[in-house]
């Protein structure tokens, strides 16, 4: 009676793609990987997941939607469907997450045609890793009081300045910049660019350490680095307007050209396993009625998240089209810090275990989950600034600055 | 699990956005809330000090009665209009946010309880509803319990009839109504039956109670004779259970239309209102809570969709759901009523501000067929495995 609303052809890629994974699952990694992307740390890591990403592009589950002339597949509602075969197949993520979800994104609506032949094909297959450049250390959530300056000299621009919480710039051959090309203007005299990294003479990458004591993203230092005016991204002076394009696909609001994968299990079934396995005040943590009263609100939450995704595309049911979508970045990262957080209290005593401690439940994943979740609670925005936007986009309230 | 793949955009189609937009057009214009605030709230010593009969607006009712909005839970073969869920929750959060006072939330859950009974019987019920009869639930006992198991009538053979005696409490909306849908423990069995308001040995005793927008009685049965025909199932344990669903997607939907209406009329005196040279909404600790009111409320509402369209489908996944939807409208309700009231400042906490009216009809809501903490303790028992007792 109920006919599926996915095409014919979709339905065939469905089923391609879940053979596909299942069939090219990749041994297990040689050394144990982040919880995510951005805490990529050694070269073993970065191999394996670089391998990984090509493998999935070769097979036609990243950059499925986009132009074939992009290196893409050409297709129409693939992606999604890609994504979410990845994910229940649990397979590694892909490591490129700043190259598929900001740069290409961005470059596909604001790059002139050279740009997207030369840079959408790689960044897709993995061969060449993106970093963003926006946050400096006066420059967090005032993101338009940038001070790197690029200035005019012929053909090119020379770039001065310091970049900091860079993810995988100790891999990156490019990064997404924004700098200050005008004093006159605060948002007016900013332009993006397309700025070499790697190997670049006068760009210095500098490991930072998270509170966590793991590295995995970065400070970089520009001294007198030229840029050619070719990898400028659209006009001198729209440098905030194209970064609002990157941040709208940053925070989730807009599709993006692939993703998905490393998280086999639910997030809630991980807490539900962890409470079996606990013990609390003499029963099992599953037994407790607090904390299952904790647990089940995650459920809630998780499904929540879900059905807005839903919700937001049906416009009968969003009286603002942008109310939801602007919510998710919010909503999501505070899922996984409570998540994470509750995780650590049913853990109990055994939450202190650093990951090296045998002992540690979980090999230590709920700690520094936990600690990790401030990285998504503070970048792209702090959470703070999102509900200011959230409340003078969506509610209508006065600025607050 | 139901194996249909469940609609994207939850089943809620053109007739459903219709016969919302009419709603509320409807309402916006029959009952704003200048109105209601005469209808509901003109003396606050007559309704809380002398416990006068709650105001409602009859006429109102028999436009609603014309429009078909008590026939639209009732099925097609019962004389009603079998409309979807996703569609009838679309409405009554209309009515949440219009603060309705009148007898279709309840006439819409005795719906919803008739139809999974046994047709033959109820549908002359159903079909009674559907003419604009408004029916009460009458399946609460005095300690407030919501397991469908529990009742506070007896029911004892006399011939053909049976005779029933006891108590049903918490039936809303009780004043308003001409029949009840009660069940009835007789031994190990447990009875539904409809009784109409004027059966002999039936007393309606109105309850003292805060919200204004409706009322709610105690029935007492003195030994009240029922036809054998007005016995709709000899399960009623069952039938409420498979019906339960779409009450809390009832309740929910109310709590999901009345916090919306307490977020944009906060927003609108927070845009307003200027302290400190500034509209209060310029200061983030104000801004930042109404954000949160519209992430909570949000959730719910998505989650009511869900659970709705679970419904609609008919898979077995509709219990979990509506139990999410129901938890998360009720903390939704709590949360924001809190802020309404909390963030009007001075003037929220007075009689002549109509936060008062929404603040109550939601607190009402959130309690009713079970908070937030009831739900997840169902809930868990589903997700995590029951406790060992």
């Amino acid at each position: 009676m109920k006919k599926s609303s996915l095409s014919s052809e979709q339905l065939e890629f469905q089923q391609y793609a879940r053979r596909w994974l299942a069939e090219s699952k990749p041994p297990p990694p040689p050394v144990r990987l982040p919880q995510n992307p951005i805490e990529v740390m050694s070269e073993e890591q970065r191999d394996y997941l670089q391998d990984w990403q090509h493998k999935c592009y070769e097979a036609g589950l990243v950059g499925a939607d986009l132009p074939e002339a992009y290196g893409g597949g050409g297709h129409e509602g693939f992606q999604r469907l890609a994504n979410q075969e990845m994910n229940a197949a649990g397979t590694p993520f892909l490591i490129n997450v700043i190259g598929l979800n900001m740069a290409v994104p961005t470059i596909l609506v604001h790059g002139s045609e050279e740009q997207k032949r030369r840079f959408v094909p790689p960044a897709l297959s993995g061969e060449e890793i993106w970093c963003q450049g926006f946050s400096e250390p006066g420059a967090g959530s005032d993101m338009a009081n940038q001070q790197t300056t690029a200035v005019r000299k012929g053909e090119s621009w020379v770039v001065n300045g310091h970049k900091v919480w860079t993810s995988l710039g100790h891999f990156a051959k490019w990064m997404i910049l924004i700098a200050r090309t005008s004093r006159d203007h605060k948002y007016d005299g900013l332009t993006y660019f397309l700025c070499p990294i790697e190997g670049a003479t006068g760009v210095t990458v500098r490991p930072l350490i998270k509170l966590t004591g793991e590295s995995g993203f970065n400070e970089v230092l520009f001294e007198d680095v030229e840029v050619p005016d070719s990898m400028r991204l659209d006009e001198v002076g729209k440098g905030w307007t194209v970064a609002m394009t990157t941040l709208t696909y940053e925070r989730g609001a807009a599709e993006s050209a692939g993703g998905g994968g490393g998280n086999a299990i639910h997030p809630v079934q991980q807490l539900i396993q962890l409470s079996r396995e606990s013990t609390r005040d003499g029963v099992r943590a599953a037994d407790d009625p607090l904390t299952r009263d904790a647990i089940v609100q995650q459920a809630i939450w998780a499904e929540a998240i879900v059905q807005n995704a839903r919700r937001s595309r049906v416009p009968a049911l969003c009286e603002q089209p942008m109310r939801i979508p602007l919510q998710m970045k919010v909503t999501v990262t505070e899922f996984t810090q409570s998540n994470s957080r509750l995780g650590v209290d049913i853990a109990g005593a055994r939450s202190t275990l650093y990951k090296l401690d045998e002992s540690a439940p979980d090999a230590g994943h709920w700690p520094l989950s936990y600690m990790n979740s401030y990285g998504m609670t503070i970048a792209a925005g702090t959470n703070e600034v999102q509900r200011n936007i959230l409340g003078e986009r969506v509610l209508g309230l006065a600025k607050s600055k | 699990m139901s194996t249909a793949t469940p609609p994207k955009d939850f089943g809620f189609g053109l007739d459903e956005e219709m016969l919302r937009d009419l709603a509320r057009k409807f309402l916006d214009e029959k009952l704003p809330v200048e109105r209601l605030r005469t209808l509901v709230a003109g003396d606050h010593q007559a309704v809380y000090e002398q416990g006068q009969r709650p105001a409602w607006d009859e006429g109102l009712w028999k436009e609603m009665v014309e429009l078909g909005w008590p026939g639209l839970a009732v099925p097609e073969q019962a004389g009603g209009v079998g409309f979807k869920t996703v569609g009838i929750a679309a409405l009554v959060e209309e009515a949440g946010r219009h603060a309705l006072p009148s007898p279709l939330l309840a006439s819409l859950c005795a719906s919803f309880v008739l139809r999974e009974a046994d047709a033959a019987a109820a549908n002359p019920w159903l079909a009674r509803i559907a003419l604009g009869g408004a029916t009460s639930l009458a399946i609460t006992n005095a300690q407030g319990s919501w397991e469908p198991d529990d009742s506070g009538v007896s029911a004892r053979e006399d011939g053909d009839a049976l005779r029933l005696s006891g108590a049903a409490h918490f039936v809303q909306d009780a004043l308003k109504a001409g029949a009840f849908v009660v069940s009835a423990r007789r031994g190990g069995d447990l009875l539904l039956c409809v009784v109409p308001a004027e059966a002999e040995g039936l007393r309606v005793e109105q309850d003292h109670i805060h919200d204004l927008t409706r009322d709610q009685a105690t029935l007492h049965f003195n030994d009240v004779a029922v036809p054998a025909l007005h016995v709709v199932s000899r399960d009623a344990a069952d039938v409420l259970r498979r019906a339960w669903p779409a009450l809390l997607v009832t309740v929910a939907a109310d709590l999901c239309g009345s916090s919306e209406w307490q977020l944009q009329t906060t927003v609108e005196y927070a845009r307003n209102r200027v302290q400190f040279d500034h509209p209060l909404g310029f200061f983030q600790a104000v801004k930042h809570p109404l954000v949160d009111a519209m992430l909570a409320i949000d959730r719910a509402r998505s989650l009511l969709y869900h659970a709705a369209c679970c419904i609609d489908q008919g898979g077995d996944d509709a219990e979990s759901a509506a139990r999410m939807a129901k938890s998360a409208a009720s903390d939704a309700g709590a949360f924001t009523s809190s802020r309404s009231v909390q963030l009007h400042g001075g003037i929220g906490f007075t009689w002549e501000c109509d936060v008062h009216l929404y603040f109550k009809r939601s607190l009402h809501n959130q309690a009713l067929y079970g908070d937030g903490i009831h739900q997840r303790r169902k809930l868990a028992d589903a997700l995590i495995g029951e406790l060992e007792r």
